[in-house]
């Protein structure tokens, strides 16, 4: 008998939970052709602002592009304030222990000394970048920007339990989402923000620039911040101009950018201009053709080397992959009691590891009820949801994990929590998850809530925006 | 600011000047057009639309006949002519897209709204049927574009390149559009004085006048023309409206004048050169006198000019555009 699933607005059908109370009496209050007009709106709105994103080898309609519309749901996802206190508190430690972690796998290595994580699955991993041991980077940070996806499953007493589904220490994003979501509401339903006190999220650009200025080496005194977009057709293009729009700080490509003496520089109308921070949103690979994939062009040639020797700090660091790898996910709770001598406050999803043989026996028996994942992949790619999954499906994933069983994990098909949404038949539940962002400067920092992604197809648990994934707002309330 | 940004907000400007520019013109003769005319004489008037752009080949290449429909089909909205209002439109956005986070907000929405919203317009495929209001509609964004650039953007070098490039764009399309309209009735008669003008009979000074009227209008500048001259309307005062008066805002000197200022702004250690070949052009034209240019020539005078013109853009673009070596 599987659990029940949970959701966020009502605890049993027709009984709204508490900190839901005051928004469902609105709801039920709007006619349905003002919520379709207000949606609409939202849509209008959002194309005149640009918020798109590209959607590989995809055509719109009427030929303007490759740019679609993240589809904005107007009903938000609402989190008491107690409940997010915990979260913080969770998140926090996660992310001060994975930091930890990184430090540690690039210096003294205690942990894999210590055999709480198995040495060769850090060495041997993809992710484990050699360029990086011995390397300081300043506070010991390597993840800046995290973004922990977590999500809700039911229990069967009908009490629900967050869990962690991964932790996004590279290049994660939606954080304009986040914003956007947020300044959407407001104006389309202002009269809710008037009822109710929801927490704002409107300074995370500040805290970003906060934190980016925290890390810049010793030697910058008045340190100069850029964002370092791989250009204007990268899916997340909006959001690299946005953030850096926001904070005022320059929107740079790799061409911008070149080594001399030992700094990186940016060309600028007035010459060269000494860069001390650069928030990066393109991955390691591309970075320096001179150290990584050399028919890169989207970094800057001899960065690796300026990097090293301290001259310039990027954010997120080089190699914080090892810490978000599929294959290093089981282990973070035990991260947390090395580093931090704590119980974690935060549960991961039980996790099944195919390079274990017994493991492997129980996937392969198993994996119509299981979801199983490539080690290394992301965006819902390279994923079996095993009872949504045809047989032949199945069959074909089984074969691909024999294969090679250590590149996939697996874990139990959760029941995502669900939230009411606005669909075409009207206002239905849909599985959503959270990805919180947390900030790692001289302390570790969040804004309440997070991007709430929920999945529009009924009965879908893929919330993805590349697989019809929509978006809603997240209210943290204020008691 | 990056060399990349300036080129971006450079290039966003002149393309929605020339997009303005494009539809002023086309305005015009489409007016034109509705007054009883040989069809000789309308096919002349389109064909000039065509000199103007220097797009007489391109068009020849894809259209079997020299009429309004055609031109019009081409300036609007024909995807294969790089100076089409469409393509203008489309590349204004493009290029604020690409620096977005060096615009505001409103600048940037204006900018994106406009290019969704022609795309709109286009499909309805009601044009032809009402052209100027589509002309009218790509004025009215400009002017918003115009007024909301210079009414939220702080005053750095973001808006400094904006302006260089809308008043570099404006010098050109208004040399161009002079140069046009005076050679495609006129002739050379510039070059043997004005006095013929007294002894032309009633119908030409009709025709006169509403040729003038109508260049006068493309520029928004019939009502100035009026209140500067309290006159007839005369092709050598015309001139002197469009080339040399520095408080008419589309004329040359005004463009220049403009264009100076903002390049005293941003001006850096390499870009001596063009600030002094742009201070030169500026003082031809603050001292110049329109029976001069008109002894010299007209044509031979526009021509110079919009060499000149050229060659500061060429300048503008070596010393703070294009990236500089490392």
């Amino acid at each position: 008998m599987p659990a029940p699933i949970f959701d966020e607005m009502n605890s049993a059908p027709g009984v709204v939970r508490e900190h839901y109370a005051a928004y469902a009496r609105w709801l039920a209050a709007q006619p349905v052709e003002v919520m379709r007009s207000r949606r609409e709106e939202a849509e209008l709105i959002f194309r005149r602002v640009g918020i798109t994103f590209a959607v590989y080898g995809a055509k719109d309609e009427d030929g303007a592009g490759t740019e679609r519309l993240i589809p904005f749901d107007l009903i938000p996802r609402v989190i008491p304030a107690q409940e997010w206190r915990d979260l913080k508190l969770g998140l926090v430690q996660r992310v001060t222990a994975l930091n930890r972690f990184i430090h540690d796998v690039y210096h003294g290595q205690e942990i894999l000394k210590a055999g709480v994580v198995p040495a060769e699955q850090v060495l041997r991993n993809a992710q484990f970048r050699p360029e990086m041991a011995g390397v300081d980077v300043p506070g010991g940070v390597y993840s800046h920007i995290s973004g922990v996806d977590i999500v809700r499953a039911g229990n069967p007493d009908g009490s629900g339990t967050y869990y962690v589904l991964e932790d996004n220490l590279r290049v994660p994003s939606g954080v304009s989402y986040m914003l956007e979501n947020r300044k959407m509401t407001m104006r389309l339903f202002p009269e809710l923000f008037a009822q109710q006190r929801v927490a704002p999220v409107a300074h995370y650009p500040d805290l970003l620039l906060d934190t980016l200025r925290q890390v810049a080496p010793a030697s910058a005194n008045d340190p100069v911040v850029c964002v370092l977009t791989p250009g204007m057709y990268n899916s997340a293009y909006f959001e690299h101009a946005f953030l850096a729009q926001q904070m005022g700080v320059e929107l740079v490509e790799g061409k911008d950018l070149f080594v001399r003496d030992g700094f990186v520089f940016m060309r600028t109308t007035q010459g060269p201009r000494r860069v001390d921070v650069i928030y990066r949103r393109v991955d390691d690979d591309f970075l320096d053709p001179k150290a990584f994939r050399p028919d890169s062009t989207l970094g800057c040639a001899g960065l690796l080397d300026v990097y090293r020797a301290g001259n310039v700090t990027l954010a997120n660091a080089i190699g914080t992959g090892i810490a978000d790898d599929k294959s290093i996910y089981p282990y973070v709770p035990k991260m947390i009691e090395f580093y931090l001598g704590e119980k974690p406050l935060l549960a991961n999803v039980p996790t099944y590891q195919c390079r274990a043989p017994d493991d492997l026996k129980y996937v392969l028996d198993h994996m119509h009820e299981l979801v199983v994942k490539e080690v290394h992949g992301a965006g819902g790619y390279g994923m079996l949801v095993g009872p949504a999954a045809t047989r032949a499906e199945v069959d074909e994933f089984r074969a691909v994990v024999r294969a090679r069983p250590d590149n996939y994990i697996a874990q139990p098909t959760l029941s995502l929590s669900t939230c009411p949404t606005f669909v075409e038949s009207g206002i239905a539940p849909r599985h959503i998850d959270l990805r919180p962002y947390v900030l790692s400067g001289r302390s570790v920092q969040t804004v309440p809530g997070g991007l709430t992604r929920v999945a529009l197809k009924e009965g879908s648990l893929v919330v993805n925006s590349s697989q019809g994934g929509g978006t809603k707002d997240t209210w943290v309330l204020e008691n | 600011m990056l060399s990349r940004t300036a080129d971006h907000l450079f290039w966003m400007a002149r393309y929605m000047e020339r997009a303005e520019n494009t539809a002023r013109m086309l305005d015009v003769n489409y007016q034109m057009s509705l007054l009883p005319q040989s069809a000789d004489e309308a096919e002349q008037g389109w064909r000039g639309v065509l000199g103007i752009s220097e797009l007489t080949g391109l068009f020849n290449e894809r259209y079997p006949a020299c009429d309004g429909r055609n031109v019009m089909d081409f300036m609007v909205r024909d995807a294969d002519n790089l100076s089409s209002i469409v393509c203008c439109l489309s590349a204004a956005r493009e290029n604020a897209r690409a620096v977005r986070g060096a615009l505001t907000t409103e600048v940037w929405e204006t900018t994106n709204q406009t290019w969704l919203e022609f795309n709109r317009l286009l499909s309805r495929n009601d044009f032809q049927r009402d052209p100027s209001t589509l002309f009218e509609w790509v004025k009215f964004r400009s002017h918003l574009s115009r007024g909301v650039t210079v009414g939220t953007m702080l005053q750095d070098e973001a808006l400094h390149f904006l302006r260089l490039g809308t008043f570099l764009e404006r010098a050109d399309n208004t040399a161009r559009l002079l140069d046009v309209k005076f050679q495609s009735l006129a002739g050379d008669y510039f070059g043997h004085g004005a006095a013929q003008t007294q002894q032309q009979g009633r119908d030409n000074l009709e025709i006169d006048f509403y040729h003038w009227s109508a260049v006068l209008r493309s520029v928004s500048g019939f009502e100035v023309y009026r209140k500067v001259y309290r006159n007839v309307i005369r092709p050598d005062k015309v001139a002197e409206l469009l080339i040399l008066r520095p408080d008419m805002p589309r004329s040359l000197a005004a463009c220049m004048n403009a264009l100076m200022t903002n390049l005293q702004y941003v001006a850096n250690a390499q870009s001596g050169e063009t600030l002094r070949r742009a201070g030169r052009l500026q003082s031809d034209l603050q001292y110049g006198r329109i029976d001069e240019i008109l002894a010299t020539g007209l044509h031979a005078y526009l021509t110079q000019f919009l060499d000149r013109v050229g060659d500061l853009g060429v300048g503008i673009s070596r010393d703070f555009l294009v990236p500089m070596a490392a």
